[in-house]
């Protein structure tokens, strides 16, 4: 029988909270800011101005001090196993706020909201809720806390899809994007389940230590490591749990697209490669796969379909939008190809790519949406002769989308060369993913290219050639993250060096 | 000095972003400076070079000072990988024989291409920045000596010449410009898989670490990483990695069956961008073959010689085929591109001095002649705007300027005697006879020179003998005192050559003749280069490393 503990452990318990709180600042930080945006909508009378916005800006741009702070602190777990604090968690910090604070910046940008809603006061707080939700997603050390910052995500997400209430597109994304993700959570804990079953324990160091030392059926395990993979995959949008994110990338305002394609992407990888590294490590099976079958062969087939299916599927897109959610399927399956080789190489590349990805991916959401500001549109159609009228906005397209595609002297080509020379380092049978890898990004090409060519190669049918400024903050920012793609497609080293840095889970880096 | 003549063109691109788009002469003096620029800057390179040191591999001691010339070597990128050790990439250039040639080309042509360019008057300003970038790529790849640069510079390429086609062509101009651009990118995603597995298949004999440079790479002791893919055991990846670099290099030069986007692009491109693609783009193919495909895998390309033969012959028969065939006189053009770079594939395929020798003057040759034969049809399609050969004749007594250029152009293009393309082709051929291997192929391929002979003459007799046709592209006069003029409908400049037409055509005519009279001043640069160049493939070298 459950008994309630003494007083003299409930007294130890506090004791330990109490001890590592000065570890959770960041968070607690966070916390603060997401109320305190409440109180500043209230006080503001929910009236469209900047002042929300602005304070939304400023308290995430102060986390990064909190977060600066960490990395004098050792690596470990805190909370009794819960909560991890380690360099690869702090990569992950870095990288949710400075991609909340680009998704407010595009929010900002964004003339729609103008237009389809009264009030901002629950928008900038969710953004920050979910930043709260990716970090602890990040940081996670036991199942329990997976799923609870995974959910504290995800509400946030769907709220924010359905952002704009009366547009039915809008509303549709956000149902779907609840649909499927009750489903893949349904899934996901029911894997988890399964694991407990097996093991007895929460803490994925405990549950590698378990299943190290007891072994288990393979059959289970395997159908285990599949549901969560459902969870997992629904994060990071790769085939075949990617049938939301077409929808709800097109039908969310696209601040929300670019945030979820890319800081809930990263946060999907960055939960699959600690639970998969940390709690069910290959090494730890006693016993051979069933039929050859283990996470890392279900990874290489989920890479395969995503970049294949991505990437072809793409290339019928007429909305720009859609467009780079296929893309956004097929750099999963890039992602994933670093992901497998569960090596320090192949986690230096991921977390390289995903950087590489976060610029090119916000540049080109950027954009778009400053476009869509001008044009009222988002279909490929319509954004022709648009070079000529938005010279700074189309030149900064074509390098972004230059960078998806994965050509020098771009950062995308960095990621690409990072992730297939893990690749081949790991050894010949690797060069097969890396060809096919290749290939694919050589139809991606043809894809990406079409924007450009609407853009350059013809003339639009309105026969006024007005030009369009999108005012110069915007051009000064556009140029700025062109310049950031070009510039560490060049120079890259401090950024690979911070990804190596990263790489390290737990304090260990793998070999 | 490398540096610069790279660097030059994409400085004058920079100020051209801060000129206001009006001001359209501005900006093209700027291009010209820095393209004139680049010219004296290769002059300056032409006369310092020592034409003794061969280069193609690290001089003693492993170092490229010493063996390459005008050595520029500084560290770029120095990233930690862990278990790996480090990843060092350099900005390592420098040029030998091979390179300097094509140094001094790329130059010519960009000068002269910029001069073509004047007539272009749509969106002037966005034309020459990508123009410029063009420039800077193409002669960083002739200069770049490490792999990881090359490849950069190798891609650079790619968007400028998309847009330049897909914004200033023809009708077709999209569809030509996505497969310019699909076809090369397809070729270099292998070549950047074989990068990486040459990295970590090679270290450097002087740091001991792994490298991208291509000087290292050129020795085979120093393929001797442990198990590496490429490793000289590892026959079965060596191959594949060869032919995947071949296809890479075949799809720029073009070779057949990857030809299919040069007729297009060509068709579709301005005048000066088929200039630069005809002119520099296509031997950047055979110079990667040269640079890289051939002495990183010496003992693949032995066994590989009577293949590359064949498809040598092929190009050189198909291309004369097929160029025979055209009504358009751009497409014939383009197709004797084909045949012409068969030649060159001939003569890497005879792996003798001699055959060598003749493919790298034969692409500096076609690099000036095709240059020449593009403009002239430049020259006739601004005034007539068709190139259908039947819609001429009998020009040579209304444009007698432009007859004779043309007629300089043709002949060196089919190869005559004391014109530049002879020399270049009597050597491919000498080199071809005297390998065995290749002599069988070398007597079919004479045949694509009686085919050049007639696609070539009879399109000089359709166009320039004769008389006017009677639904030609311009009019008839006959004035007062019974000489015969003729207009074009809506041409209102000089009928015959005009001053800047004139000094983009004479130089290239007159370095044809004089190369074809006195081959030294270029094949004299490129001796020690070629003969080195043949020993690191010979066989004999292989045996006694082992």
């Amino acid at each position: 029988m459950f008994e309630l503990p003494s007083g003299a452990e409930i007294q130890s318990i506090i004791a330990v909270l109490k001890a590592n709180t000065g570890f959770f600042i960041p968070e607690i930080y966070l916390s603060v800011l997401f109320m305190a945006v409440i109180l500043v909508d209230l006080v503001t009378k929910g009236r469209k101005n900047n002042v929300l916005s602005i304070t939304t800006l400023l308290g995430l741009l102060g986390s990064i001090y909190f977060i600066f702070q960490q990395h004098a602190l050792p690596s470990g777990e805190i909370f009794f196993g819960m909560y991890v604090i380690d360099r690869y968690a702090l990569f992950f910090k870095y990288f949710f706020v400075v991609s909340g604070i680009i998704a407010v910046i595009i929010t900002m940008a964004d003339e729609q909201f103008n237009r389809e809603v009264k009030s901002m006061g629950e928008y900038y707080a969710l953004i920050i809720s979910m930043v709260i939700g990716m970090i602890m997603m990040a940081s996670s050390g036991d199942l329990l806390m997976i799923f609870l910052s995974m959910e504290l995500v995800s509400f946030s997400a769907y709220i924010l899809t359905g952002y704009f209430k009366r547009n039915r597109r809008s509303s549709e994304a956000a149902l779907k994007y609840l649909v499927y993700g009750a489903v893949s959570s349904g899934l996901m804990i029911y894997g988890f389940s399964l694991i407990y079953g097996l093991t007895a324990q929460t803490n994925l160091i405990k549950i590698s230590a378990a299943l190290a030392a007891h072994g288990y059926d393979p059959l289970i395990m395997i159908l285990a490591t599949l549901l969560i993979l459902a969870g997992f995959g629904y994060k990071i949008g790769a085939v075949p749990f990617h049938f939301w994110s077409p929808d709800v990338y097109e039908g969310a305002p696209t601040p929300i697209t670019a945030y979820l394609s890319v800081a809930s992407k990263a946060a999907g990888f960055a939960l699959l490669m600690r639970f998969f590294y940390i709690a069910v490590p290959r090494a730890a099976l006693p016993v051979e796969d069933v039929m050859g079958i283990d996470w890392v062969a279900l990874l290489i087939v989920l890479s395969i379909a995503s970049m294949v299916y991505g990437n072809v599927v793409a290339l019928w897109q007429k909305n720009v939008k859609r467009l780079l959610a296929y893309s956004s399927i097929a750099h999963a399956g890039y992602l994933l190809l670093g992901v497998l080789l569960r090596d320090a190489l192949g986690t230096q590349a991921t977390l390289f790519y995903l950087t590489s990805y976060f610029l090119m991916n916000f540049g080109a959401f950027y954009v778009v949406t400053l476009i869509a500001n001008k044009t009222g549109s988002e279909n490929l159609e319509d954004y022709r002769g648009l070079g000529r009228r938005m010279p700074i906005a189309g030149a900064a397209l074509t390098v972004f989308l230059i960078s998806l595609v994965g050509l020098p002297p771009t950062i995308g080509f960095i990621g690409k060369l990072m992730i297939f020379s893990a690749l081949l380092a790991k050894g010949s049978l690797y060069i097969w993913l890396a060809l096919i890898g290749v290939l694919t990004s050589v139809i991606s090409l043809y894809y990406y290219m079409l924007i450009p060519l609407n853009m350059y190669l013809r003339d639009s049918e309105q026969p006024e050639e007005k030009s369009f400024n999108p005012g110069l903050i915007a051009n000064i920012l556009m140029s700025f993250l062109m310049i950031l793609t070009l510039w560490f497609g060049l120079f890259f080293t401090p950024l690979s060096d911070f990804a190596r840095y990263s790489s390290a889970m737990f304090g260990i880096t793998l070999q | 000095m490398l540096s610069l003549i790279v660097f030059l063109p994409i400085i004058a691109g920079l100020i051209i972003l801060a000129v206001p788009s009006s001001q359209k002469q501005i900006i093209r003096i700027v291009s010209l400076l820095a393209a004139i620029g680049q010219g004296v800057l290769a002059f300056l390179i032409w006369r310092g070079y020592d034409p003794s040191i061969p280069g193609i591999t690290a001089g003693p001691g492993g170092s490229a000072f010493g063996s390459f010339q005008f050595v520029e070597k500084l560290s770029w990128i120095n990233i930690n990988l862990g278990a790996l050790g480090s990843m060092n990439i350099d900005y390592f250039l420098g040029v030998d024989g091979i390179s300097v040639t094509m140094v001094i080309l790329t130059a010519l042509v960009s000068a002269i291409g910029v001069l073509s360019s004047w007539t272009i008057q749509k969106q002037v300003k966005g034309y020459f920045i990508l123009y410029n970038l063009l420039a800077t790529a193409m002669m960083g790849c002739f200069v770049a000596l490490d792999f990881f640069l090359f490849y950069v510079f190798w891609e650079l390429m790619l968007l400028p010449m998309y847009f330049l086609i897909g914004i200033w062509g023809g009708p077709n101009r999209e569809y030509a410009a996505i497969k310019f651009f699909l076809y090369t990118l397809f070729g270099s995603v292998f070549m950047l898989l074989v990068m990486i597995g040459l990295y970590f298949s090679v270290t450097d004999p002087v740091t001991g670490n792994h490298t991208f440079s291509l000087v290292a790479m050129a020795t085979q002791s120093n393929f001797n990483v442990a198990g590496a893919i490429f490793a000289p055991e590892n026959h079965g990846w060596r191959l594949i990695a060869f032919i995947v670099l071949f296809i890479g290099f075949a799809i720029k030069v073009p070779m057949f069956p990857f030809h299919t986007w040069l007729p297009d692009a060509h068709v579709e491109a301005p005048t000066p961008i088929s200039v630069i693609l005809a002119g520099v783009l296509l031997k950047l193919g055979t110079y990667g073959m040269m640079r890289i495909n051939f002495p990183l895998f010496p003992e693949v390309f032995q066994a590989s010689m009577y293949v590359i033969g064949i498809f040598g012959a092929i190009n050189i028969i198909y291309g004369a085929f097929c160029a025979l065939a055209q009504q358009d006189l751009k497409k014939m053009v383009a197709y004797s591109s084909i045949s012409h770079m068969g030649y060159v594939l001939l003569g890497l395929a005879a792996g003798n001095s001699e055959g060598m020798l003749g493919a790298l003057y034969q692409m500096f040759n076609h690099g000036t002649i095709t240059a020449m034969l593009f403009l002239l049809v430049g020259v006739i399609y601004d005034r007539a705007h068709t190139r259908q050969i039947d819609k001429f004749g009998g020009l040579s007594s209304y444009m007698p300027r432009y007859a004779a250029v043309v007629t300089i152009a043709w002949f060196a293009s089919l190869g005559l005697p004391g014109l530049s393309g002879f020399i270049s082709e009597a050597f491919v051929f000498v080199g071809a006879f005297s390998s065995v291997t290749t002599r069988p192929i070398a007597i079919v391929s004479v045949l694509g020179i009686v085919f050049g002979a007639a696609y070539l003459l009879w399109s000089l007799q359709r166009m320039f003998l004769g008389k006017r046709k009677p639904d030609a592209a311009y009019d008839l006069e006959v004035d007062a005192e019974g000489h015969e003029h003729i207009h074009f409908h809506d041409w209102k400049g000089k009928l015959d050559l005009d001053a800047r037409e004139l000094v983009m055509l004479v130089p290239l005519a007159v370095i044809t003749i004089a190369l074809g009279i006195y081959p030294m001043p270029v094949i004299g640069m490129l001796t020690s280069s070629i003969n080195k160049l043949v020993q690191v493939l010979s066989p004999v070298v292989l045996t006694s490393l082992n």
